[in-house]
């Protein structure tokens, strides 16, 4: 499937793997971290304009609202920028959300798409049938100048679903299960195609959390095939036009992994691998933790508040933890308000943040001290990500992160309802 | 191209979080960035290294962010080179784009130990331990990677049309 989408991309009738080639860009994305190295190797480039000013998007998500002046600095650099190039798809305080919520929401990716964004999550909208892979900010400079970037064409893996998940199991436990099989290198330089039945069970909030973690398993992208919902999906955000592909019957891949959905449980990632999985049951001593993180571009939608939230409803957070929900865009923010789903938090002792990628990179809102261990719906806990290095985070569902903020330490969502 | 210099080496999965944890990413100077360069890992590497080091490590360096300034911080400390047994696949493209010099080879990385030093010949592939005497061979780059290399980077490369 990616390799029809690069092939149609780069003028070619196929493509095979470990091809060169330069593929046209439906969209070339970054952030207020990326943007700025951007900014400057483009300048360096001697273009005038940007090769379309609908096809690249700035938000501004990881340290804004600002968190320091230097940030503010490379948040004006950004704004300037695109204010001089009239980039149409600038998105600031106030508009913005995490840049992989973002963007699906507002209907600028869609099936079909290529798209490269100087963030390695970029690979988020393979849930939607798209080509889409993160790169650093020299790629995203010439991509901006040329509308082209250079790729070398991946083999792929392929990961037949079938079965349904239980109720509190969603895609994070699925993709956490997947890359603690696989390993953090499982997929390296590779195509993750998901396939089977058991992809039509899963919603597309789901589909997006779990190709937005293809990058922690090495993968160059995450994809799935485009069926009904990821058609309603699109329609539900905006117009852009979209194009099938789908793989072939006898398409090869490197490897090929069956995975019942019914089997799997609510997964851990303990530090400081993606990969060090473990299942909440299999936990024999408490695991206490100081603070919750609910958000980013990995579990930040609503339907993840929406989990939260049901778990959380009437109840406390544990003393002693901290739990920071993070609706992940203003429209996230706004239905969750209309649903009562913030009340729900606020009531339990929670705060609730604007839209940033702030404690996900231990960039603002919510740093760890020396010592102190979350829980988080993100998707990385090296050493450091989120604070000090000797802080400590585990990768989970939001069902998994809202029981755990209740009891204060790791905990499965049945133990608390 | 020709390398020579003392080895730094690391273990596997080095990610991009400890080679400029994302606390520094507020600024793109670069000698600011390669002053923190492996701090959470290495506290002694912005103190010790010296033009010319080749940095050694294991399998998926610099797995996770897309950051350039990953090795962005490592060029401009003054490793001249990184070899290790696999690349994350974007600091792979990275270090391509901006002119980082990068060999993957699983022997020599198993192989060279840390203060060893080592030589190295990019377009070749060749990597010799003048500590040990031993040589490996590293698979060289295809050449249109080899094209962006010489011509110094991605953006050289573009602003003199190879690649369009």
């Amino acid at each position: 499937m990616t390799q029809k989408i690069l092939a149609k991309h780069a003028g070619l009738t196929e493509v095979k793997a470990g091809q060169l080639i330069f593929a046209n860009l439906d969209m070339v994305l970054g952030n207020d971290i990326t943007s700025p190295v951007a900014v400057a190797e483009y300048g360096k480039l001697g273009f005038d304009g940007v090769f379309d000013t609908k096809k690249v998007a700035m938000v501004m998500d990881h340290f804004a609202p600002n968190k320091d002046i230097k940030a503010a600095e490379q948040c004006k650099m950004c704004r300037t920028f695109c204010r001089e190039k009239h980039i149409e798809n600038f998105y600031d305080v106030g508009k913005m959300g995490v840049e992989h919520a973002l963007l699906p929401e507002k209907g600028l990716v869609t099936a079909g798409d290529v798209v490269i964004g100087a963030d390695s999550h970029t690979c988020t909208y393979g849930a939607l049938g798209a080509f889409s892979t993160g790169v650093g900010s020299t790629d995203m400079a010439c991509g901006m100048a040329t509308g082209k970037a250079w790729f070398k064409v991946p083999s792929a893996i392929k990961f037949n679903l079938t079965g349904k998940l239980n109720p509190w199991v969603s895609g994070k436990d699925v993709i956490l299960h997947i890359i603690g099989m696989i390993g953090v290198d499982g997929a390296l330089y590779q195509s993750m195609e998901f396939s089977g039945e058991g992809v039509h069970s899963l919603s597309v909030s789901d589909r997006l959390c779990i190709a937005n973690m293809a990058i922690e398993a090495g993968g160059k992208n995450g994809i799935f095939p485009v069926d009904d919902l990821t058609i309603e999906y699109l329609k539900a955000h905006g117009n852009k036009p979209y194009t099938i592909f789908e793989a072939d019957e006898d398409a090869e891949y490197t490897a090929v992994y069956d995975i019942d959905l019914s089997t799997i449980e609510p997964t851990v990632a303990f530090p400081h691998l993606p990969e060090n999985t473990h299942t909440v049951s299999s936990i024999q001593d408490p695991i206490y933790i100081d603070q919750v993180v609910i958000g980013s571009c990995t579990n930040g939608r609503l339907e993840d508040l929406r989990i939260a939230a049901e778990i959380m409803k009437g109840k406390q957070v544990a003393d002693g933890v901290r739990c920071i929900v993070i609706p992940a865009t203003q429209k996230i923010y706004s239905d969750a308000m209309d649903e009562g789903l913030l009340k729900i938090f606020i009531d339990a002792g929670a705060a609730v943040s604007t839209p940033t990628c702030g404690p996900c990179l231990g960039g603002h809102m919510g740093i760890l001290a020396k010592g102190e261990r979350a829980v988080a719906t993100t998707n990385r806990n090296f050493v450091g990500r989120m604070g000090h290095p000797e802080s400590e985070v585990y990768l989970a569902s939001p069902a998994v992160a809202a029981a755990s903020a209740l009891t204060g330490k790791i905990s499965e969502p049945k133990e608390v309802l | 191209m020709k390398f020579a210099g003392k080895v730094i080496k690391y273990k596997d999965n080095v990610d991009t979080d400890v080679i400029i944890p994302a606390r520094y990413l507020n600024t793109i100077d670069k000698k600011e960035l390669a002053s923190h360069c492996m701090e959470d890992l290495d506290k002694t590497f912005a103190s010790r290294v010296k033009p010319g080091d080749i940095m050694v490590a294991g399998w998926n360096f610099g797995c996770g962010s897309s950051r350039e300034h990953a090795p962005i911080a490592i060029k401009e400390s003054g490793i001249s080179l990184v070899i290790a047994k696999s690349f994350a696949r974007i600091f792979y493209r990275n270090s391509i784009n901006i002119g980082l010099a990068i060999l993957e080879c699983e022997e020599a990385a198993d192989r060279i130990q840390e203060g060893d030093e080592v030589e190295a010949d990019l377009t070749k592939g060749i990597i010799v331990d003048k500590t040990t005497g031993e040589t490996f061979t590293a698979e060289p780059f295809p050449p249109f990677i080899q094209e962006i290399i010489s011509c110094g980077g991605l953006i050289e490369a573009v602003k003199q049309g190879k690649i369009q």
